[in-house]
């Protein structure tokens, strides 16, 4: 038994151990019983994960677990990846789990076994090997995830409807991975990924394209790309803060796993030069996501919400990378695949890096303050400086500046974007500057909304008195979000360490040679010019900021600081009515893409009895609602819902006109076999 | 690491923070007498720093870090980006750090730096120079990544060293439709950048029309001086980057002292005459209502994407 084998074996039955854990444990003992293994399970998945990565292989076949097509199990490099990513973000969450279900009252018995089901569950989809096995884990991972996102329900009533979306999503795109894959299957020998493999090379381009929609609706909309996203900004807000972050930073991942295995690898035989149409779909969709929801992002007050768009931006932003990498690998031009591809994985792990770290201490502030609303945030810095400088440092991250982790795959990104421009034919030319003007208007924006996320969340003065209370978290949350923002941290300064890695796997999963060379801490482009060395960069920046700060203590006086109050025109103390809050920070932005967003607004004057001139009161309303999910999604329930409307008709309660249904029906059934015999 | 390497960054750094003051007290100056005032001579800025300098420092009640910080980081930025940039060598020992993306990041950085200063005092003031200039970043960055893209498509490469040199041995570049395309883009991104007119007015103290001098209305003493000086220094980077990425002639490329010596005076006459445009348009403008600032980025905007389409209609 090797080491992937080994480091799985014990993930899964570590995991399985602590949702009996759960069940059966104490209450008191419990979080920290099911906290403490779900680490070491993630920890463990890691390990398997990263030996995944660098080479191991193992496969395991349980004939007699399934009737009929038995269970199998392949970890190869590509798998490794999702499996380290899943590993350590459940690392983490583990350890603030222990905290935040205390503090939230979830350490029941349900919510305490779930949990680490929900995170075998997502262990076992990347590693599955057969169509079969695919669709078991992965119904598995929708299930236990939906339970979780309800298990608040009873507190609030949007945690209700939010599982109602997720369901009802999540349901009808494993609808359309199972038509894609079971048409797959059918021209195979079996499910076995093998066999798919094997049989893709005689499938007609239709069918092939047929396979990649399908599962591709079911893939994307896992991973909230526009427009099949409308769960995702309703299920991680209501969830509990750490589901959120095990969802938006390891599940959402899945669906681009899911997307990469069936185009790359499975339908790779298939792909030969008539598969553009697919990866510029991709790419398309992926870039309309990155933009659609950071601008939802931009102007939202929901601090989770935010999160939540944000985290359909960043997948956006890896099917960007993704389906360039599917441009260039058909069109032949393989060095370039292979590093748009180790742009895209790379953007996956730092992303699961920073949003973990984000909903953690997202969900530690609306555990302290009970606010989740922006408007009534801020002034956190006081009460729990932890939290605070965690949270700017995954905003830091997340807004794609150095010296944080998403500048780098981004760079890598626009840098495998703009080297496509001379080689590639007429669609990329066309594709590929719109692509790099959709990542770079996302990253603008992302600079934006993590400003205010950070800065009217977290600073400046409390708007609200819960927000003027709110006090330091526990010390196991403190500890899941140092984890986190360790991993922040480290993928920031030395991307090189992973790097190697993940470039090898980017290319293999292309068929082309390793895309980047690592000089010292230099990263170098393989086949085109370009390098960026992020450590000395952020070493440039400190001896920057040292020499400003040594210029300044020589030359400036050295009496000491005076205490003073803020400029108030003279007006006496200011309130923290008269703060800039999370809306008008957001409204010229607002404004600026108004035909996209179409806020509705009123303005509601009273006046006074006597006279029309007084004003009583003034109520203003703003809302922006997510246009695609109206345009889209509206029509359709409606339409259901008058469906249903209609049929009951057919239902007035009279049991002879039932069982005349029921004759009729038998009758119909039997003319039709008669007829078609 | 080569000698010329050594020298030009610490002759980049010198030149930038010594003369950017005075970048802006001619542009003052001019500005001053093309509208009939005897102005306050080109040193001032100078002596206000000098000023600011001795004065006690005030910490403002309900600050953080973040604001007591952000003066360093802007200035930590500016010197990054002056080290690294090809304005008087493109032969920096820093070269991984000079790519033209990584030059904006830290700038953006910069400006991140002090919007959150800006909210950091809870002063409306503060957040509405904090919320107009996140609009503006959000707006430029499009803008200047395509006009980057459209530079770096006939070179290949988005290092500002390579970008330099090519152009260098390729005069011919310069008069592209590229070439000029990216320029204008280029030059109305700096303008929105540096907080000039039409888009911002560094001189007003009014609140309808505040961007930066907003977020930096809490800031007193050496604080301030940092603030103004680094104002001063991006926009001498700002300048020196156009001038050296379109009009390169002048750089040193060995290490003779009179071609150093040249390049320094070339790189300084450069900016003083950007500069010097840039001061005598100001006088001939008004500045935009904020809502018309889109506008202006979204034309310029278009014309980096011309200048993409161009890059590969003419290649």
């Amino acid at each position: 038994m090797n080491l992937v084998l080994a480091a799985l074996w014990t993930a899964v039955g570590v995991g399985g151990l602590s949702a009996v854990a759960g069940l059966l444990t104490p209450g008191r003992f419990r979080p920290a019983a099911v906290g403490v293994s779900v680490t070491v399970s993630g920890a463990a998945a890691l390990v398997a994960g990263v030996a995944a990565m660098t080479g191991q292989s193992a496969a395991v076949v349980l004939p007699d677990l399934l009737p009929l097509s038995g269970v199998l199990f392949t970890v190869d490099a590509l798998g490794g990846v999702f499996l380290a990513i899943t590993g350590g973000v459940a690392v983490a969450v583990g350890i603030y789990g222990i905290g935040y279900c205390r503090q939230h009252g979830l350490d029941g018995r349900g919510v305490q076994a779930v949990l680490p089901l929900f995170v075998t569950a997502m262990v076992l989809v990347p590693v599955a090997g057969s169509v079969g096995t695919l669709l078991l884990c992965w119904e598995l991972m929708a299930l236990t995830s939906l339970l979780l996102v309800i298990a608040e329900h009873q507190g609030r009533p949007a945690v209700a409807q939010a599982g109602r979306w997720y369901a009802v999503m999540t349901h009808l795109g494993m609808v359309a991975i199972l038509i894609g894959l079971l048409v797959f299957a059918a021209n195979a020998v079996d499910g076995s990924f093998p066999a798919l493999r094997e049989a893709a090379g005689g499938l007609s381009p239709t069918v092939a394209g047929l396979i990649f929609v399908a599962t591709g609706i079911g893939f994307g909309s896992k991973a909230g790309i526009v427009p099949l996203h409308a769960w995702l900004p309703r299920a991680h807000p209501e969830a509990p803060s750490n589901v959120s972050a095990l969802m938006s930073a390891a599940m959402v991942n899945l669906g681009v796993y899911g997307i990469i295995r069936v185009g790359f690898d499975l339908l790779g035989g298939a792909a030969d030069g008539a598969a553009t149409w697919w990866w510029l779909l991709v790419l398309t969709l992926g870039a309309a996501s990155a933009i659609y929801g950071i601008l939802q992002a931009a102007i939202g007050t929901n601090l989770k919400r935010l999160l939540g768009y944000s985290t359909t931006e960043n997948m956006g932003l890896v099917l960007v990378g993704v389906g360039a990498a599917g441009m260039f690998a058909t069109s032949g031009d393989l060095p370039l695949a292979g590093l748009a591809m180790a742009a895209a994985l790379l953007h996956l792990v730092n992303h699961a890096a920073f949003k973990t770290l984000l909903f953690q201490s997202a969900g530690s502030a609306l555990a302290a303050t009970g606010r989740r609303d922006l408007d009534d945030l801020g002034g956190l810095r006081a009460g729990m400086p932890g939290t605070t400088a965690a949270f700017g440092l995954g905003a830091l991250a997340a807004s794609a500046l150095p010296p944080g982790a998403a500048f780098v795959s981004e760079w890598l990104l626009l840098q495998a974007l703009i080297h496509g421009l001379p080689t590639a034919g007429t669609s990329a030319a066309i594709v590929m500057p719109l692509a790099v003007a959709a990542v770079a208007l996302t990253a603008g924006l992302a600079v934006a909304t993590f400003v205010k996320a950070f800065g009217i969340g977290f600073l400046a003065r409390p708007r609200s008195p819960e927000a003027a209370r709110a006090a330091e978290s526990p010390a196991s949350m403190l500890t899941g979000m140092g984890l986190a923002a360790a991993a922040c941290v480290g993928l920031a300064l030395l991307p090189t360490l992973v790097l190697p890695t993940i470039g090898a796997v980017a290319g293999a999963t292309v068929g082309a040679t390793d895309p980047l060379q690592i000089d010292g801490m230099t990263i170098r482009l393989v086949g085109v010019a370009g390098s960026l060395s992020p450590l000395m960069l952020t070493i440039t920046l400190v001896i920057g900021l040292a020499a400003t700060l040594a210029g300044v203590r020589a030359q400036a006086t050295r009496r000491a600081a005076r205490a003073a109050r803020l400029w108030d025109c003279g007006a006496g103390p200011l309130s923290a009515r008269m703060e800039y809050t999370a809306t008008s920070f957001a409204e010229p932005l607002q404004r600026v893409f108004d035909d996209v967003l179409r806020a509705e607004q009123d303005v509601d004057v009273t006046h006074h009895e006597e006279s029309s001139y007084l004003v009583q009161t003034i109520e203003y309303r703003r809302r922006v609602p997510d246009r695609i999910e109206r345009r889209l999604y509206e029509p359709v329930l409606t339409a259901m819902a008058a469906w249903g409307r209609a049929g009951r008709r057919l239902a007035p309660g009279s049991v002879h006109r039932y069982l005349g249904y029921g004759f009729y029906a038998l009758c119909g059934l039997l003319i039709l076999l008669v007829v078609t015999r | 690491m080569t000698g010329l390497g050594v020298a030009g960054v610490v002759l980049q750094l010198l030149i930038v923070v010594a003369l950017s003051p005075l970048l802006t007290g001619m542009m003052r100056q001019l500005r001053a007498r093309m509208e009939g005032r005897a102005g306050a001579g080109v040193g001032q800025p100078w002596r206000d720093l000098r000023k600011l300098m001795r004065k006690r420092p005030i910490a403002p009640h309900g600050t953080t870090e973040v604001f007591r910080t952000a003066p360093l980081v802007l200035v930590a930025t500016c010197l990054v980006v002056a080290a690294v940039a090809p304005f008087v060598t493109a032969a920096s020992p820093l070269d991984p750090v000079a790519d033209l993306f990584a030059v904006v990041a830290l700038l953006t950085l910069g400006t991140v730096a002090l919007a959150l200063a800006g909210i950091d005092t809870g002063t409306a003031f503060g957040g509405m120079g904090a919320s107009r200039e996140a609009t503006i970043i959000a707006l430029v960055e499009p803008t200047l990544l395509v006009a980057i893209f459209a530079l770096s498509v006939p070179v290949g490469s988005t290092n500002l060293g390579a970008i330099v040199t090519s152009t260098l041995h390729d005069p011919a570049q310069v008069f592209s439709p590229v070439s000029l395309l990216a320029a204008v883009a280029l030059i109305v991104v700096i303008i929105a950048e540096t907080g000039r007119l039409p888009v911002d007015n560094p001189s007003t103290h009014l609140e309808l029309t505040m961007v930066h001098e907003a977020m930096i209305l809490e800031y007193s003493g050496p604080d301030l001086a940092m603030v103004e000086l680094a104002s001063s220094m991006r926009l001498t980077v700002f300048l020196g980057l156009l001038a050296n990425l379109f009009v390169p002639w002048g750089i040193a490329t060995t290490g003779q002292p009179l071609l150093v010596a040249a390049a320094v005076l070339a790189f300084v006459a450069k900016v003083a005459l950007l500069g010097a445009l840039l001061a005598v348009g100001e006088v001939f403008l008004a500045k935009l209502r904020l809502f018309r600032v889109p506008e202006l980025l979204a034309g310029s905007f278009v014309l980096g994407l011309l200048a993409v389409g161009a890059s590969f209609f003419l290649a």
